[in-house]
């Protein structure tokens, strides 16, 4: 079975896939378009000064997204 | 580079029916359109590295060879899959209205996830041109795209194009003369969207995977990787400007340096500008006294508006002329986001949006961009709270004001360096505490009254760091902004001016009207550590902020002493002459601050708001808060 857990517990620099996107309807839409859906690969590379929010590389993109909106993105971390 | 709006009320009465084509430029945020509009167009739209740039919608007439185009820049949108009110508005207008040619304006570097936008696009209108744009950046980064495998698979001609440096335009250009001239078809590759509706809400799900997955087949075959880390300086950069030990001293250090820049440089011109105009003053009191002009005249004309007038122009132009660029410059570089990015967590305490940090940006160059700009936060209480709090940040009218003030407080004494950096501090904290001001109501406004429970997320996009294009954006930003708001302040200072004149100068038992005024407001004034000629002047400034200082002048001039100001130590000396103290200045610029926005913020903050009860909370409260700052420090100053 495939380990899984939340976007935001990813240590920095660890990619994971994600399996499940589970935030309210307006912000889901929103990461859509930014290519944050079901099996894209996603990494966290910085986090901002205080820790909050977290900045994500995704389609050679980098997205910031703030840990309690990460807290509802299941992913499958990878090795 | 994100023109964002309610496109159909701004773009299309115009009179661009009578060009030979129209063409249509749409995008993604951020790829580079406005710069692309620009060159087409030979329009000098401002251009920024940051996501939510534009935020009026464009519209010019370019000619390509014998044929003229009407060019019309549509909101940049992450995509047209008819959830927000923008991206409804962008869908409907491809839909709905004639045009020979749509050029989707592509970033190279990201192509995968903007091909999922041109597909879109695609859906709907089939005759287009792809334009990728930041193609040397993309090579850089070891991208490599096939361009004619692009064309075949999407059925397009595909240019590429690095629109700062003027390449390939010419190329687009052919190409967007072949699309509309019929030169060259467009095939319709309708396997690519056949089964996309962008229009159906309910299959926004289905719909973006499938447009993904397109893009990511497409991609495999026309794009190859050479490089496994992309943008490895940008991530250096942002290691250091976002990391907890540097990320805020940076940030800090930038915006002092900006005012260190700003204050100490608009210093000097500012004197010449001055002696200058008091040159001319002269030189004009002696032409009138030739023509033999009425008194009534001479005063009106040379004490009422030549003074407002040049003064404005001697205290405005020199930083605003500094300020400007140099912010420009910042914006050019990417540097914004990562602000918002350093700063979320404050936002997000106080229930409001990151991004509110990139519109207080805006709110210092003005407070009415600053609220148009807050559509950049899409969930609506984050929004209001962002519309509400943009007056605490002091625009441009206001920024000049509160140099002037401070650089008083430093009169006595020769501009040292070692002042000159205490005046960027002090300037700094002053911003600390605009900043401060803005959280504290955010937080109240979003627990107390609003009761935000950020449900809307957080999306930020941190673009690369790109390096600003030096002289072209100072010099635009001159022309542009500058001049720009120099020009708006003018008209509103020679009225002011000829108004104030005016009041001063006409008596009733021989005191003159604004006497009565000012004496009407003074024992409020006085409660508040001002005076009555403060108080009159920001009432009297409420059109624009710019004229507050020149009317006190004139209002205390008029009241007796007449004194020639050619440089902040005469102001002091007829400041402190009419009673000013430390605490004078202190609550002037806490008035400055906290007084009511212009009347072009409230009527803007009206417009997009659309509620007169906001409206008037943000024309209110700031006052109020005002009024309470100064009656403390009026009151603990008392105690001394």
């Amino acid at each position: 079975m495939e380990e899984k857990c939340s976007l935001s517990s990813i240590a920095l620099q660890n990619s994971a896939k994600i399996c499940e996107v589970e935030c309210s309807e307006s912000l889901k839409n929103r990461l859509y378009d930014l290519g944050i859906l079901e099996n894209t690969i996603i990494t966290p590379i910085f986090a901002s000064p205080f820790g909050d929010p977290t900045a994500y590389l995704i389609k050679n993109a980098i997205v910031a997204l703030r840990r309690k909106d990460c807290e509802n993105i299941i992913v499958n971390p990878l090795k | 580079m994100f023109a964002r709006n309610s496109t159909k009320e701004v773009c299309f009465e115009n009179e661009l029916r009578t060009t030979d084509y129209q063409i249509v430029l749409a995008g993604n945020p951020n790829v580079g359109k406005s710069t692309i509009f620009n060159s087409l167009t030979g329009m000098k739209q401002h251009t920024g590295n940051w996501t939510g740039k534009t935020v009026e919608c464009a519209s010019g007439i370019a000619k390509i060879k014998d044929k003229s185009f009407s060019v019309v820049d549509l909101p940049g949108t992450y995509s047209m899959l008819s959830f927000s009110a923008e991206e409804r508005a962008a869908a409907s207008y491809l839909a709905n209205n004639e045009m020979e040619c749509v050029v989707i304006v592509v970033d190279a570097n990201i192509i995968e996830r903007n091909l999922s936008f041109a597909l879109q696009v695609l859906s709907v209108k089939k005759n287009a041109v792809l334009c990728l744009n930041l193609c040397d950046e993309a090579e850089k980064n070891g991208i490599c795209i096939d361009a004619d495998e692009l064309s075949l698979n999407l059925g397009i001609p595909v240019v590429c194009t690095c629109a700062t440096k003027n390449r390939g335009l010419s190329e687009l250009k052919n190409a967007i003369y072949d699309i509309c001239t019929e030169k060259k078809k467009c095939f319709c590759v309708s396997r690519l969207y056949e089964d996309i509706d962008i229009f159906d809400e309910k299959k926004h799900k289905a719909n973006v995977k499938n447009l993904l997955e397109k893009s990511e087949q497409i991609c495999s075959r026309c794009v190859t990787y050479n490089k496994k880390e992309i943008n490895d300086r940008s991530l250096k950069l942002d290691k250091i400007i976002t990391s907890k030990a540097t990320g805020i001293p940076i940030m800090l250090l930038i915006f002092a340096l900006l005012f260190w820049i700003t204050a100490v440089g608009a210093n000097y011109p500012s004197e010449w500008l001055s002696m200058l105009f008091s040159f001319i003053k002269e030189k004009l009191y002696l032409l009138f006294d030739a023509m033999n002009a009425p008194d009534f005249i001479t005063g009106l004309i040379i004490d009422g508006v030549y003074t407002t007038l040049t003064w404005v122009v001697s205290v405005m132009l020199p930083p605003m002329a500094i300020f400007f660029p140099l912010f420009s410059l910042m914006e050019d570089s990417g540097y914004l986001p990562r602000i918002a990015f350093n700063l979320d967590k404050f936002f997000s305490r106080c229930g409001a949006h990151g991004k509110q940090s990139l519109t207080m940006a805006m709110g210092i160059g003005c407070n009415a961009c600053g609220v148009t700009g807050c559509r950049i936060i899409k969930s609506k209480q984050e929004r209001l709270i962002a519309i509400v709090t943009n007056n605490f940040m002091p625009c441009n009218g206001r920024f000049p004001m509160l140099i002037a003030l401070i650089m008083m407080l430093f009169a006595g004494g020769a501009l040292t360096v070692i002042s000159s950096f205490e005046i960027a501090a002090i300037l700094l904290l002053i911003i600390v505490l605009c900043v401060l001001a803005t959280f504290a109501v955010s937080k109240v406004l979003s627990s107390i009254v609003l009761k935000t429970k950020g449900n809307g997320g957080f999306s930020l996009e941190l673009p690369p760091y790109r390096k600003p294009q030096i002289l072209k954006t100072i010099v635009r930003s001159f022309l542009d902004r500058t001049l720009f708001v120099l020009f708006r302040a003018i008209i509103v200072a020679a009225p002011a001016g000829a108004l104030i004149w005016l009041l001063a100068n006409l008596n009733i038992n021989d005191i003159s009207l604004l006497k009565y005024c000012t004496d009407f407001f003074d024992p409020f004034g006085h409660l508040l550590g001002l005076d009555g000629v403060i108080i009159m002047a920001f009432i009297l400034g409420f059109p624009a902020n710019e004229t507050v200082i020149p009317i006190m002048i004139m209002s205390y001039m008029a009241s007796g002493t007449m004194v020639e100001y050619s440089s902040y130590q005469e102001l002091f000396n007829l400041f402190s002459a009419n009673g000013w103290t430390v605490t004078t200045v202190i609550c002037t610029m806490i008035m400055c601050i906290m007084h009511s926005p212009c009347s072009t913020t409230v009527l803007t903050i009206h417009k997009e708001t659309k509620s007169l009860k906001w409206t008037l909370f943000s024309a209110f409260m700031p006052i109020i808060l005002g009024i309470i700052c100064c009656a403390i420090v009026s009151g603990i100053a008392s105690l001394f």
